[in-house]
């Protein structure tokens, strides 16, 4: 059930890894897609926290192209249609995700990314 | 029989046996949905503005069904494979994560809106292995200090939790003060052995809203059996039968799933996933 939604809120937390550790590279991804509730008002609240980059690279990485390389002024209702399904309706269920710099592989197994780390991982 | 913490490593304790049975019993059930509308009104979230929420040890979704009740978006993480697979059978939105909380989070700075934790925080107090990253002070400042900055700015993360002593009060508080939580200890029902609960309410930055102290605990009108009323207790959501007691709910089932929707449907979210005849269908198990 991992989401772009947290996908983008989402660092490698390796000790020491630091820099460049973000977004977490989508590698041999199986997605759903499952409808969710629209809430404009949640999408306008959650846009500040997004790297917006980040967003367009990862869903196109999982086959959608329906965001604007840039971040708009202006919310217009197409545009929040399209960043509610990026964001709510894809779930990757199987693959996983490597951290561009440290290349720790975090695998995702039924929905769900396994985020342990191994003792000398550890921060 | 001494306290499941000190029984065996979390994710052993809550194997697949006890996952099921924790996550069945309706008195638990009961007693965890009490505790996390309790957390959310420590939580003090500004009033219809909608929030995205960390439910730390989410375990098998009892507490992050009442988040999905309540309409807020929500991520889950849990250190037992079992309690997550059960979680996922019984269908919660919420994103959930395999995680050990004792080794930090890598959410980015101001990820969430606010944090709660039901019945967790004790597990933390116990070392698993001899490893200096495994020694419960450890653990609790990389828990802390991620999650300090893990959170928006202000905004609050409440855990309600079954300390042993007052000297582990005293360490976790202590330790989260370190990573820059301001806040405290909440104890409802202070004289009620059956109903005394003890709320940690961290705050970052102010802990927004207004009132910038500790809430008061409650106290008084505690029923027989224990069971405590709290203030805005599921008002909205009691289902009662005709003797007036509550229905024991959330059987895994399709009916349960249908009865969910119904209720979403009812609060006027758009869009809830027609029914199928994949509704409620078993998943394969996780790992
Ligand atoms: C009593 S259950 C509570 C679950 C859920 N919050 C509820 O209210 O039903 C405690 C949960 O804490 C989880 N837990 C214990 N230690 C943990 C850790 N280090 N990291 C993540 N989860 C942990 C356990 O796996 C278990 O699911
Ligand atoms: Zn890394």
């Amino acid at each position: 059930m991992v989401r772009l939604l947290t996908h983008n809120l989402l660092a490698c937390h390796v000790k020491g890894c630091t820099s460049n550790n973000f977004p977490l590279q989508f590698q041999n991804v199986q997605i759903e897609l499952r409808e969710a509730d629209f809430n404009a008002d949640f999408l306008k609240n959650f846009l500040p926290k997004l790297e917006w980059k980040a967003l367009v690279d990862s869903a196109k990485d999982l086959g959608d192209t329906s965001l604007p390389l840039e971040q708009p002024e202006m919310l217009d209702d197409e545009f929040l249609k399209n960043l509610h399904h990026v964001l709510l309706e894809i779930h990757v269920e199987e693959g996983s995700m490597t951290c561009p710099n440290c290349k720790h592989s975090y695998p995702i197994s039924n929905g769900i990314p396994n985020m342990l780390l191994a003792e000398h991982e550890i921060g | 029989m001494s306290r499941p913490e000190l029984q065996a490593p979390p994710e052993i304790y809550y194997g697949d046996t006890e996952a099921k049975k924790y996550t069945k019993n309706t008195r638990n059930q009961q007693i965890q949905a009490d505790m996390t509308y309790r957390a959310l009104e420590l939580l003090n979230l500004p009033p219809d503005e909608p929030a995205f929420l960390l439910d730390i040890g989410c375990g098998s979704g009892l507490s992050g069904e009442i988040l999905d009740e309540e309409g807020y978006l929500w991520a889950g993480v849990d250190i037992a494979p079992s309690m997550l697979e059960v979680a996922l059978e019984r269908e919660v939105e919420g994103d959930l994560f395999l995680q050990d909380i004792g080794q930090g989070f890598g959410f980015r700075p101001g990820s969430f809106d606010g944090a709660i934790s039901i019945s967790v925080l004790q597990w933390l107090l116990n070392a698993e292995t001899s490893h200096p990253t495994s020694s419960p002070p450890h653990r609790l400042n990389r828990f802390f200090t991620t999650l300090h900055s893990a959170l928006r700015n202000p905004s609050r993360a409440v855990f309600q939790f079954y300390p042993s002593s007052d000297d582990q009060i005293q360490l976790i508080t202590s330790i989260a003060q370190k990573a820059g939580f301001g806040g405290g200890v909440v104890v409802d029902y202070p004289n009620s052995n059956k109903a005394r609960k003890v709320f940690l309410c961290l705050y970052v930055g102010g802990g927004g809203g207004q009132q910038q102290q500790i809430p008061q605990g409650l106290d008084g009108d505690v029923v027989e059996d224990g069971k405590v009323r709290f203030e805005k207790r599921r008002a909205r959501d009691l289902r009662k039968d005709k003797n007036g007691k509550r229905k024991s709910q959330k059987v895994i089932d399709r009916d349960w799933i249908l009865r969910k929707k119904e209720l979403y449907r009812k609060r006027g979210k758009e869009s809830v996933p027609r029914d199928s005849k994949f509704t409620g269908r078993k998943r394969k198990p996780v790992f």
